[in-house]
């Protein structure tokens, strides 16, 4: 039995201690933004936030996320997909197929909270997950767009 | 449980609306969506209207982020005159695409042809609806058609003033016969159509809503994790299921075939942890010594076989070679690739004794259904496939329904339960359908002046044909082998008159199943042909562009682009300082490319590609700002193969299991890439695959001009790029 605060809700989850924070995002909590696709932390694609902070849920154990943890998946960071980088993503029509997207915003939005005005460099630097579609340019040239855009919320 | 999941009823279409809502409902569609769907008309095949005005245009093809989808609903809503706010999407399934006697015709969604295979009917059907939906109004007025106008979506009779809505005439247009004949627009007056619009489908992609066929569920659901023999030809010998039984949500183990073992659980994680724990013993088969060793011996046989299958044939190379002032030679390799979307494989099934349904990701999905029907042993009516958009299709998608044939054989073993099957990362890289391997033995013949008046190419390698679509082949001849390079045609044409040209195939086809991967055998086939030009250039001691052009008069198209991205890149003057530039151009998918790439590489051998200029004709170019998407796509998708893509075999098994060992280009190495996009408007083109053929080959003469090497063996994670 876990206890986890997502997206402000607390949730209590019969899982095996090891099961990685995805599965339990994705199969007891039943949501599904977050998405599964190497399972080892080199894509990004599971990326959601703890405490504020850009995490990779596929090789987090439940056992290691503590109830006071704030964890925020792609559902919970704007109720109506008006955060300034999902607006910016929205402006210049970022996604192609989509399914590395939200570990791409999530990992946006917690590069902007700690560093609003970040140089190309530091973009680079930060967003390491994977696109296979190849959006990369449009990601960097968004996150620009967000953080000329005014503050960035958490 | 069987009735709950009944979604066979006529109307019913996955639409992105309707696939969440329906989805999180077990498909049970709430009473006023119902009642909405009740009065929604369908005008034709194509154009359905409510009637809040709201259009919705189905479209046959899959999207898979090529912006297929968003094209296509632009061709439909032009011919058709419609408020493009107003426009939805939604997908025919194949099952009603068989009950209706293919009324949407191909559901195929690979070689580019999305578009350029069906702009003409699906434009004829918006046409055909927007002339029934005028006829419904004139016939409301008891006015002359002729008299009536439509202009977003609003139909105005001119004399009277009166004006209508298409949501208000939808349900009477819906009872006329559809005209004989409709005249489509002239291009050249597309006001939806042609224009950089947003694509439809992004929304949802932001905030998690979006469906993938890896999301979905439904009510009483359990999941599935599968193992099939890690040794191509390989066969399940034994496993022990007591082992794992008692483990956290087990249900059942059950064989897959006779080459796999699946675990079914109440959800995938305790699935994939209890089939990490079975115990299994493989049956290798005959393949179980193969190596990558093991294969490039057999292609190298092949470089100098006797016998091989011609594709472009004119004079005697032999003579010109023996003939020349000088020769060039060269043998260039390509490693086999692997499609990795980023979505990996799965599908979820519900099987009983007199129906099979497939929920699932595929750029095919009549051949989905098939796949499903054949392995539930039940007939094709019987059976039906939902899509879902694809995280990723790559080609990978077409050429096998592997995956639904498992999920529907595991369904099988609990009837009337669905069962969702994800591979885990593992075996989507273990059980590809890899991009082929090929060598090419490169020979060309220079006059005393520095004319080439002899190519000699000999591709030694892998057909995907033979396996995957042996019916394709002709007379053993897989004429897939030559795209780009072939003599004549529309789809790809060789872009250089050489007086004596031999281009043949030695097939040498390894027990490693080959598959169709983005940009397919255009891809070495633009980096044989155009490093090898480069090579002659500096061997006739000529400019690499002026070179390829005395070659290329009879190619006007080839060419435009080439002289595109040399005038925009600046061919010809100086380069930043440490800059080199690189060329190459191509025609494959009906489309002709081509690409400037600037580099440097450091004292280290470190390389950066600083800037890459692409230019594309694809003939019509239905949304511009789509089209520059999939050209920087395309070269993520090229430079990454250059950069890292090389799946190798051991013991008869793919070394590469996930992405730390097979990487995948981030954004610290994607370039600055600039769009030329020069639609001639006498053709239609691909898209969604040609840049890359350029991409590799422009990058690969660049780092020739800054070091000196030539890089013939890819990828260059294992070259040395250190000035020579």
């Amino acid at each position: 039995m876990a206890s986890l605060t997502i997206n402000g809700t607390v949730h209590e989850v019969d899982v095996e201690p090891d099961t990685p924070l995805l599965w339990v995002i994705r199969e007891q909590v039943g949501l599904t933004g977050t998405k599964y696709s190497c399972g080892i932390a080199q894509c990004g694609a599971c990326t959601v936030h703890v405490d504020g902070v850009a995490t990779r849920s596929c090789t987090l154990p439940v056992s290691a996320v503590t109830p006071e943890q704030r964890i925020v998946t792609i559902e919970g960071l704007s109720p109506d997909g008006s955060h300034p980088v999902q607006k910016a993503w929205l402006e210049l029509d970022v996604p192609q197929c989509g399914y590395c997207q939200t570990g791409q915003i999530m990992a946006a939005a917690a590069l902007l909270q700690a560093n609003p005005q970040p140089s190309d460099e530091d973009i680079t630097v930060e967003m390491t997950n994977i696109c296979r579609c190849g959006t990369y340019n449009r990601i960097k040239a968004a996150i620009k767009l967000a953080a000329n855009g005014g503050a960035i919320r958490g | 449980m069987t009735s709950a999941l009944d979604i066979s009823r006529r109307n019913f279409f996955v639409s992105s609306a309707a696939t969440v809502g329906g989805l999180a409902l077990g498909f049970h569609i709430p009473f006023a969506e119902a009642a909405a769907a009740e009065t929604a008309s369908e005008v034709n095949a194509w154009v359905v209207v409510k009637p809040d005005d709201t259009v919705v245009i189905r479209i046959a093809r899959v999207e898979m982020g090529q912006g297929t989808l968003t094209g296509l609903a632009q061709l439909v809503a032009e011919e058709l005159d419609c408020d493009w706010s107003k426009v939805t999407t939604e997908y025919p399934t194949p099952g009603q695409n068989v009950a209706r006697s293919r009324i949407w015709g191909n559901f195929q969604t690979a070689g580019s042809r999305g578009i350029r295979d069906s702009h003409d009917y699906v434009r004829q059907g918006g046409a055909a609806a927007r002339h029934m939906l005028i006829q419904a109004a004139a016939g409301e007025w008891n006015a002359p058609a002729a008299e009536c106008s439509v202009s977003n979506g609003v139909i105005t009779h001119g004399p009277s003033g009166r004006s209508t809505t298409y949501g208000k005439v939808a349900t009477a247009a819906a009872k006329l016969e559809a005209p004989k004949e409709v005249q489509l627009k002239d291009p050249k007056d597309w006001k939806i159509a042609g224009k950089p619009l947003k694509r439809l489908d992004t929304a949802e992609k932001l905030t998690g809503k979006q469906v993938y066929s890896i999301d979905v569920k439904l009510p009483g659901m359990l999941n599935a994790a599968v193992k099939d023999c890690p040794v191509f030809g390989g066969k399940l010998k034994s496993f022990d299921a007591a082992a794992v039984q008692g483990m956290p949500g087990v249900k059942k183990v059950v064989t897959v075939g006779d080459t796999g073992v699946a675990v079914v659980a109440d959800t995938w994680w305790r699935a994939k942890t209890a089939l990490d724990a079975l115990p299994i013993e493989w049956d290798e088969g005959p393949n179980a010594t193969m190596s990558s060793d093991s294969i490039a011996a057999m292609l190298e046989e092949g470089l100098n076989a006797t016998q091989a299958f011609v594709g472009n044939q004119s004079g005697d190379v032999q003579g010109a070679i023996a003939g020349a002032a000088k020769t060039v030679e060269a043998v260039y390799s390509v490693p086999y690739q692997h499609h990795a979307t980023m979505e990996p494989m799965n599908a979820t099934a519900v099987w009983t004794t007199d129906r099979c349904q497939v929920w699932t990701a595929t750029q095919n999905a009549e051949a989905a259904l098939a796949t499903a029907a054949n392995a539930a042993g039940l007939p094709i009516p019987q059976c039906d496939v939902y899509r879902l958009h694809l995280g990723g299709g790559f080609g990978r998608r077409s050429t096998s329904h592997d995956f639904v044939r498992q999920a529907v054989l595991i369904a099988k073993e609990m009837p009337g339960t669905p069962v969702k099957l994800i591979w885990s990362r593992e075996e989507d890289m273990l059980h590809g359908y890899y991009h082929p391997i090929t060598k090419a033995k490169m020979a060309g013949a220079l006059d005393a002046n520095g004319n080439l008046v002899g190519l000699r190419m000999r591709i030694s390698g892998q057909s995907i044909l033979a396996s995957v679509r042996p019916e394709g082949l002709q007379n053993g001849r897989d004429p897939a082998t030559f795209q780009g390079l072939n003599p004549s045609g529309t789809e790809g044409v060789f872009g250089y008159s050489i007086p004596n040209l031999l281009i043949d195939h030695a097939m040498r086809n390894p027990p490693v199943p080959p598959g169709f991967w983005r940009g397919v055998n255009n891809n070495q086939n633009a980096i044989y042909v155009e490093c090898f030009m480069d090579e002659l250039a500096h061997a006739a001691g000529q400019d690499p562009l002026e070179f390829r052009r005395k070659l290329m008069a009879n190619h006007p198209k080839h060419l435009a682009v080439l002289n595109a991205v040399a005038e925009r890149a600046g061919w010809g003057t100086p380069a930043p300082q440490g800059i080199y530039r690189g060329l190459a151009q191509h025609m494959g998918y009906g489309s002709y490319v081509a690409a400037c790439a600037e580099v440097s590489v450091d004292d280290s051998g470190i390389l950066k590609i600083h800037r890459i200029v692409a230019a594309t004709n694809c003939g019509h170019a239905v949304n511009p700002q789509q089209i520059e998407a999939q050209v920087e796509g395309s070269f993520a998708f090229g430079l990454t193969a250059l950069l890292y893509g090389e799946i190798t075999l051991k013991d008869g098994r793919i070394e590469q299991e996930n992405f730390d060992s097979y990487q995948i280009m981030r954004m610290d190495e994607m370039p600055k890439v600039e769009s030329i996009i020069m639609p001639s408007g006498d053709f239609w083109g691909g898209v969604g695959e040609p840049t890359i053929f350029v991409a590799a080959p422009a990058v690969l003469n660049a780092i020739f001009a800054a070091t000196g090497k030539r890089i013939r063996s890819v990828p260059l994670a294992k070259a040395d790029l250190r000035k020579a």
